[in-house]
């Protein structure tokens, strides 16, 4: 990866990540869309995630639901860590006007001294789309607009703050289709898988890969991927039960995710390896029932048996 | 919806309609499932039915008694032979069986009879929305014109894609032992054969339409056609007739639907909901794993029909896709045959067998590792011509991987198949390449690549991408260049290119750290020259339009560059001719709106790119090569298309080119690029047969087995190659 001199200091984590790019680091995502965690609950787990052996906290955004704005949540976390990466996974970026997503992100990326991670996607429910008051049908061509707006925002001066990462926050693209590959090559930083067994991201990662070396990008797209979890017997009833209503307007698909629900600690494992093997950079995990045994459990299996 | 009496009716008494009901008659003995199925019971449509995979562990535990009856009464074989026109070339390790399709349906409809499946035959459904109305569930498993599809077709939202390539089935009592495939040239055109065992041989013809029509067979009667074949393959058939039932020629529709079922009412198994071309033998395999699919849903969720029907498009939809890309592939290689012929036989049966993308290099070396180890002492006697260029008499004991082979540009012999090439850097300053650049490049060398080719490399200052771009224009450049030539090849056979390019309207851009195509803030940039004054991006910088000086003085850069080249020691020169720089921005109409002989028709925007190769060229040494890089799409509906690609290949190769590289996209912003790993590859094939030239493969390459596949193969000469990380 080629690294300019001056941009060195503010692009460490970049440049630490492509240094060690075989080792993946695995995340934990927050409750922020499940009903039963306050904001306690939330920032809680964001400090204990700063003491590892998680590399980041990751929030969800969807709109009519409840759960947690994902950018403000993190601002919070922000202030109740130090060292973890702040990342969204992802937030839908058409919702929002470029101008105030940009600055929203600028805000988090700056009081957390450059922490923050933008996954951006399209989001594909109409409902959000109507009570935003921001047009559906366009949204793909919208979406490639506001990549190449936020950029210019974060490096101009009229709308601040500066952000801390040269260029602004790390900024990843999700999605499956062909548009979406296009954007990764040409205004992200890289990828966000949308969750699914490992082969699944491999495919999605070999397809980052090809765009970013076709758009002809120095260095390597960051990787990211995402799942879930809910450990025991009890949870796993219960997570299933949420996936299912979470992703109920897809059909099928909602099976899909259901079913690759990690309840066990050897699930856990088999996931993490496989995603290691794939060529993850970073694979955060979603609880799927707000309990800080939850985050006990999954902690002690990436502890004790990971590595 | 909870029921405990389901009552289910099936369109449809074909592998999957049969198959599904009886699974689930013998799960749920209680149910009521009837099966209405136009023809009779005891029809004997159809010939042969291949299976790829003879082991079909799922349909032995799915139900044991169909299980054993189906492999009792299968034919088996291992081998496939391929003819090309009299050439014979056998292949093994492809484990096969085979059954007629009226055997298949004959145990199918016993099993259904014992387990109490009601079975209508000649009976036809009309209104499949009245039968559904009546049912819990409706099954429409009635094939390929399935009415079920039909009658929801807002629901299911089925694409049919037509093939282009007409076939026709035929029967024969000649023994066909092994799957076989014939090409054969005639003064219609060229046919292909497929045929395999059975009771009796199934012997299918297929051909272009051109071909097709050439021959009058849409005039001919079904006596005419069947003497023309037996006359045409009278060697194969040995004097046994062809025979037909419900003789016709098709084209093979491939089918896709949007979703598979709807709620808890409606559900599509087997051709109904998806098809694949033949040439790969998986149809009515599919269709029968459809209705293990189905029970498995029904066993997943007790009786909630619609979590079942759910489950069982979660559980298929993606091996279906898998299998229908790999049959995708098939039949394109199958519609267009023509393009291979040329090759020599050896290589046209190696890539017949690599053609779906599930055989490569390596899987053939555990299929049959005596064919396969055969076909490395080909490719290196075909490829390796020592002394004056006379093959060696006999084959070689110990023969390289097709990777390992040279290869041969006029004079110049790259040592292996791999080549590295670099993406855009930025890191030079006013054209000098730093020495962290350098050092890079050599550090590349090292590893031992047959061709190294730089990143692009300016002809002139205004021609860099970015203020970091390396340059080729001045004297001091020369001289960087040539120690770093120096420094790798004192240790390692490789042959060093120079990516030469010119940015034109795409020039004065930010490096790509952030993105790409962020043009440089006003006090940084410099002017652009491009063929009509449009900028690259909206808002970017606003190109001159070249005049006459202009043409002339980018010609003359170009050449003051090649001269440079040869003074630095460079092995060959390769023009960046795609992704939107000077000479792709001639090309595409999208940059190119002139109205002099370089704007308008495509022999006027191929004008200057040609005017600039001849240049090149003749200051350029005979015995060295010169490779154009080649835009073969713009991804834009108003672009530059391939078919003009093909064109501009063609005259660049009567030029003198000797080697294409095909890239894609990016001539503008606004594209519908595909990643689709295969995309570049396929150009990059078709380039090479059609225009007989040797080309370099840049599409995603990660594995040896990959390039051996490709060189091997025939579908390209040298491979980019990007090792995956350990
Ligand atoms: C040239 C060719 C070669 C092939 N070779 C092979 C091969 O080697 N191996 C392989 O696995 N597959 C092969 N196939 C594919 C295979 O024929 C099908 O994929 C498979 O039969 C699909 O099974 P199905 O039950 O879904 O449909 P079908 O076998 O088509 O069965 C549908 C049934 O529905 C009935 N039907 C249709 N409409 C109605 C109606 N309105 N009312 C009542 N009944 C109706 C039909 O009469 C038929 O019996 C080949 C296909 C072709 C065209």
């Amino acid at each position: 990866m080629h690294v300019d001199v001056i941009s060195l200091e503010a692009d460490t984590y970049r440049s630490i990540i492509s240094l060690a790019s075989s080792d993946m680091r695995v995340g934990i995502g927050l409750p922020n869309t499940l009903d039963a965690a306050d904001g306690d609950m939330l920032l809680s787990w964001a400090r204990r995630a700063d003491d590892g052996p998680f590399t980041s906290v990751g929030v969800f955004d969807r709109l009519v639901y409840h759960g947690t704005d994902p950018l403000a949540t993190l601002a919070a976390c922000a202030g109740v860590t130090e060292e973890v990466r702040l990342a969204t996974s992802i937030v839908a970026g058409p919702l929002r006007s470029d101008a105030l997503l940009a600055k929203k992100a600028a805000t988090v990326d700056s009081i957390s001294d450059g922490r923050l991670t933008l996954g951006l996607a399209l989001g594909a429910r109409r409902e959000d789309y109507e009570e935003a008051g921001a047009s559906f049908n366009d949204r793909g061509r919208r979406f490639s607009r506001q990549l190449h707006r936020l950029r210019e925002i974060w490096e101009g001066d009229d709308i601040g703050p500066e952000p801390v990462q040269e260029g602004g926050p790390e900024l990843l693209i999700g999605g499956q289709s062909d548009p979406t590959f296009q954007r990764v090559g040409r205004y992200g930083d890289g990828y966000i898988h949308g969750g699914g067994p490992p082969r699944a991201f491999e495919r999605q990662a070999e397809k980052a890969r090809a765009a970013w070396q076709e758009s002809g990008r120095p260095g390597e797209p960051a990787l990211w991927g995402h799942g879930y979890f809910a450990l025991g017997e009890e949870a796993a009833e219960l997570g299933r039960a949420y996936l299912l209503d979470y992703y109920e307007f897809t059909g099928p698909f909602a099976e899909r995710i259901a079913e690759g629900l990690l309840t066990t600690p050897q699930e856990v494992l088999q996931f993490v390896r496989g995603y290691e093997d794939a060529g993850c950079d970073e694979l955060i995990l979603f609880p799927t029932v707000a309990d800080m045994s939850q985050y006990d459990r999954l902690e002690r299996i990436l502890k004790n048996e990971w590595r | 919806m909870e029921v405990t009496r389901v009552k289910i009716a099936v369109v449809g008494g074909g592998p999957a309609g049969l198959y599904a009901s009886l699974l689930l008659k013998k799960e749920y003995p209680s149910w009521d499932i009837s099966v209405y199925e136009r023809d009779p019971a005891d029809n004997t449509y159809g010939w042969g039915v291949v299976f790829s995979d003879a082991t079909l562990s799922n349909l032995r535990e799915a139900d044991h008694e169909t299980h054993e009856r189906l492999t009792d009464t299968f034919v088996r074989w291992d081998p496939i032979d391929i003819f090309y026109e009299d050439e014979h070339i056998r292949c093994g390790g492809h484990t096969f069986a085979g059954i007629m399709r009226s055997d298949l349906l004959a145990i199918l409809q016993d099993r259904c009879r014992d387990l109490g499946v009601e079975m209508h035959h000649e009976t036809t459904i009309e209104e499949p929305t009245e039968l559904a109305d009546e049912v819990d569930l409706l099954i429409g498993a009635d094939g390929l014109n399935s009415v079920v599809r039909d009658a929801y077709e807002e629901r299911f939202q089925p694409r049919i894609e037509t093939g282009s390539a007409k076939f026709a089935w035929f029967g024969t009592e000649k023994p066909f032992d092994v799957f076989t495939f014939i090409f054969r040239e005639n003064e219609h055109g060229l046919w292909r054969i497929h045929a395999y065992p059975g009771t009796k041989s199934t012997f299918i013809v297929e051909c272009t339409e051109e071909t097709w029509t050439n021959a009058d067979m849409d005039e001919l009667g079904e006596t005419e056609a069947l003497a023309y074949f037996e006359d045409l393959f009278d060697d194969h058939l040995a004097g046994y007739d062809l025979l037909a039932k419900l003789y016709s020629w098709r084209n093979f529709p491939v089918v896709n639907c949007r979703r598979w079922s709807i709620e808890d009412r409606v559900v599509l198994l087997g051709d109904a909901v998806h098809t694949a071309h033949y040439s790969i033998g998986s149809g009515t395999k599919l269709a029968m794993e459809d209705a293990i699919a189905l029970l498995e849903g029904f066993r997943e969720h007790g009786q909630d029909v619609d979590a079942a029907l759910n489950w069982y498009e979660k559980e298929r939809r993606p091996r279906v896709e898998a299998l229908q890309a790999a049959a995708d592939r098939s039949q394109q290689y199958f519609e267009n045959v023509e393009r291979y012929w040329d090759l020599p036989p050896q290589q046209f049966a190696y890539n017949l067998l690599t053609r779906s993308g599930r055989i490569s290099y390596d899987s053939l070396k555990m299929r049959d590792v005596s064919y396969a180890d055969g076909f490395d002492r080909w490719f290196q006697r075909y490829q390796y011509t020592p002394g004056d260029g006379t093959p060696a008499e006999s084959l070689p004991i110990a023969a390289n991987q097709p990777l390992h082979q040279p290869l041969k540009l006029r004079d110049l012999t790259i040592s292996n198949r791999i080549a590295i090439t670099e993406q855009p850097t930025s890191s030079s300053d006013d054209g000098m390449p730093s020495s962290t650049y350098l050092e890079a490049l050599i550090e590349r060398g090292s590893r031992g690549p047959g061709l190294l080719l730089t990143d692009p490399v300016a002809v002139s200052p205004e021609g860099r991408i970015t203020s970091g771009t390396p340059g080729i224009y001045t004297d001091e450049h020369v001289d960087a260049w040539a120690e770093a030539i120096e420094s790798i090849t004192a240790s390692a056979d490789i042959s060093i290119g120079i990516h030469l390019v010119h940015a034109g309207r795409r020039g004065a851009m930010r490096d790509r750290h952030h993105g790409l195509d962020r043009p440089l803030p006003n006090t940084q940039a410099w002017e652009l020259l491009a063929p009509s004054a449009i900028p690259y991006t909206p808002g970017g910088h606003v190109p001159r339009e070249m005049d006459d000086e202009d043409l002339e003085a980018v010609r003359m850069a170009y050449s003051a560059a090649t001269e440079r080249a040869v003074e630095a020691g460079f092995d060959m020169v390769q023009l960046h001719a795609g992704h939107g720089y000077l000479l792709s921005s001639y090309l595409s109409p999208l940059s190119n709106e002139r109205d002099d002989v370089y704007g308008g028709s495509l022999e006027n925007r191929m004008r200057y790119p040609l005017e600039i190769f001849d240049q090149v060229r003749s200051v350029w040494p005979d015995e060295r090569p010169v490779g154009v890089t080649l835009q073969s799409t713009d991804w834009n509906l108003n672009g530059f298309k391939t078919y003009e690609a093909q064109e501009v290949g063609a005259a660049l190769k009567s030029h003198g080119c000797d080697l294409l590289s095909l890239v894609a996209g990016q001539a503008t912003i606004r594209e519908r690029p595909k990643y689709d790993p295969t995309v570049l590859a396929d150009f990059t094939e078709s380039f090479r047969n059609e225009l007989d030239i040797p080309v370099l493969a840049t599409n995603y390459v990660t594995t040896y087995d990959e390039v051996n596949t490709l060189v091997g193969a025939g579908r390209a000469d040298l491979c980019t190659f990007t090792p995956l990380p350990e």
